[in-house]
């Protein structure tokens, strides 16, 4: 398998070509824009929460290959799920994405590892993640139309915290 | 004199392999590489002449306050200011606009006064502004381009008002490739009198630069991407506009006499220079202009503007690419293209994989992007060392790129 095809596996090819939960959410919870202000990319993401549980989740937006099918990726896996197993969910996507080891219940998710070779890129992949992330912390504070994050500044702390944990 | 690829022996980054394949380094417009003569002359610095400038009574200050000065009329011999006294060092282009925005601007500019932009100007050339409007209740004006992808000259006219105090434009387009016809527009923005401020980042690494003969009132450049280090630019200033205004930064270095409770400043150019200078990338500075003027700048626009004529060929080959920019001999080394059914990231990392080095994004231009109807583009960028073979390369490349990601966006 070539560098390009370890990184666009042929899932996440898939995913960008048909994303999955793409669309709004009436009501929603929560909806959450999230910025990627180097390149111009956005993305909203809305969620609908009950009883502990992501009950739906979609996202609309525009972006790269690898922006669409993580954002495909990650609303197909939190369907379901409790928020606890949501949140710890983003922790090991991004500890994964940026090369700090993929924790089995990432699942499907783990076709996205390849990302982490490519440096330039990692932001693409946390966009929805980072979006997730806050949305989750303004539904617990009871904010349904949560301030914009920029996933710059929140990628570059995690990459910070990245290497803090690597040496320390 | 043509230039020919043995000039790539100038440049050791050349060397190196990425992914496993010579580097195929197509993004000068984003910052330029490092000629082994600047690299010599910085190294050559530290060892021998280092110290802080303007202010030890030794031997090595003394040094290298000569070596600071003499960059300095260097900047200006390159771009043929009148005196190195209007030549201040800012960090970079970006630097030199808000010095304007805020040692001119802040008292030049008042409520209801305007200030002339054109839609293609980098964000460097906007933002500056958007804050002192908002400080002080000015007006920005945007020129739109012209169906022929130009500024269109007639909208400049019809933009300017009795008010107008500032056209800010581009001399060469980060974008579209596109040499404004400054001197023009000079006309333009005098005829109404207004001042003229020309971003010369994408314009001092590629063409012969006069100040002078532009009619330019004031002029910013980015070392970084004339192959100096990053850190140091230059700001020129016409003299008696650049004698009346008060300083940017306060500090050492720019002062006269310093008393607890007040202070007086420093003649031109010192008074902009607050704090320590960068010394060492003034000295590398230096020896990138002279690298330019061996290299030849005529011949570096020829060579330019010849290799982007035979990338727009190549490319325009290759099935779903769409090219921006005009056609023309005003059209230097910049190729900004989309690629149908594939992000512009996603084009750039399958050719990163590949060892070609390309920007993809909205290139600090979002106003542009917009006028153009896109939201962001891939740009392919030349300088002294690039081949046709690399434009080859880079042709064939975008057709398997295409094929790959076939289906996706
Ligand atoms: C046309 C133009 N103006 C201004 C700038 C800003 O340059 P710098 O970031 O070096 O200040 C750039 C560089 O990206 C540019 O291309």
């Amino acid at each position: 398998m070539g560098f390009l095809e370890q990184v666009y596996r042929d899932a996440v090819l898939e995913h960008a070509r048909s994303p999955r939960n793409r669309g709004t959410l009436d009501p929603y919870t929560v909806r959450q824009e999230g910025i990627n202000p180097s390149c111009g990319d956005e993305l909203v993401l809305y969620l609908r929460l009950q009883d502990g549980l992501v009950d739906d989740a979609r996202f609309e937006g525009h972006g790269c290959a690898i922006s669409q099918a993580s954002a495909s990726m990650m609303t197909q896996a939190i369907k379901g799920r409790t928020v606890d197993e949501a949140e710890a969910l983003i922790g090991h996507f991004k500890a994964m994405i940026h090369g700090k080891g993929v924790d089995p219940s990432l699942g499907d998710l783990q076709v996205l590892e390849g990302i982490s070779k490519l440096h330039a890129r990692v932001k693409c992949a946390t966009l929805s993640w980072v979006a997730l992330d806050a949305a989750l912390g303004a539904a617990a504070a009871g904010t349904a139309e949560a301030p914009q994050v920029d996933v710059d500044a929140v990628d570059a702390v995690d990459a910070v915290d990245a290497i803090d944990a690597a040496s320390g | 004199m043509a230039i020919t690829a043995e000039r790539r022996d100038d440049f050791p980054i050349l060397r190196r392999r990425v992914h496993d394949a010579p580097l195929v380094y197509l993004d000068s417009a984003a910052s330029a590489q490092k000629p082994e003569r600047v690299l010599a002359a910085v190294d050559d610095f530290y060892r021998q002449h280092y110290a802080n400038v303007h202010r030890g009574a030794h031997t090595l200050s003394a040094e290298a306050t000569d070596a600071y000065e003499a960059a300095r009329t260097r900047v200006a011999r390159f771009i043929n200011a009148p005196d190195a006294r209007s030549v201040v060092f800012v960090r970079n282009a970006t630097e030199g606009i808000n010095l304007v925005a805020h040692a001119w601007g802040r008292r030049a500019i008042g409520p209801g006064d305007e200030i002339v932009l054109t839609v293609a100007e980098h964000h460097a050339n906007l933002v500056p502004w958007h804050l002192l409007a908002a400080e002080r209740g000015a007006v920005i004006r945007g020129v739109p381009l012209g169906s022929d992808q130009r500024v269109d000259l007639d909208a400049l006219k019809g933009a300017m008002s009795p008010r107008t105090k500032l056209v800010a434009t581009f001399h060469v387009s980060n974008v579209l490739g596109v040499l404004n016809p400054i001197a023009e527009i000079a006309g333009i923005a005098h005829e109404a009198g207004a001042l003229l401020l020309v971003d010369g980042a994408q314009a001092v690494p590629h063409l012969p630069v006069d100040v002078q003969a532009l009619g330019a009132d004031m002029y910013a450049f980015s070392g970084h991407k004339v192959g100096a280090p990053s850190g140091i630019g230059a700001l020129w200033v016409r003299e008696d506009l650049l004698a009346t205004w008060p300083p940017f930064l306060g500090g050492g270095e720019m002062i006269r006499t310093v008393a607890i409770d007040r202070s007086t400043y420093a003649d031109i150019p010192m008074r902009f220079e607050a704090g320590t200078p960068a010394i060492a990338e003034a000295v590398g500075l230096h020896a990138a202009l002279d690298y330019l003027d061996e290299v030849g700048m005529q011949a570096i626009w020829d060579h330019d503007r010849a290799l982007a004529r035979y990338a727009i060929e190549r490319l325009r080959r290759v099935d779903g690419v769409t090219l921006y920019g005009p056609e023309g001999d005003d059209r230097g080394g910049i190729v900004t293209f989309n690629l149908d059914g594939v992000h512009p990231h996603d084009v750039a990392s399958a050719l990163d994989v590949r060892g070609v080095a390309i920007r993809a994004g909205h290139h600090c231009a979002q106003p542009l992007m917009g006028a153009l109807g896109v939201r962001s583009t891939a740009r392919a960028s030349f300088w002294i060392h690039t081949t046709t073979d690399e434009i080859d390369l880079l042709a064939d490349a975008l057709g398997e790129v295409r094929t790959f990601f076939a289906g996706v966006a």
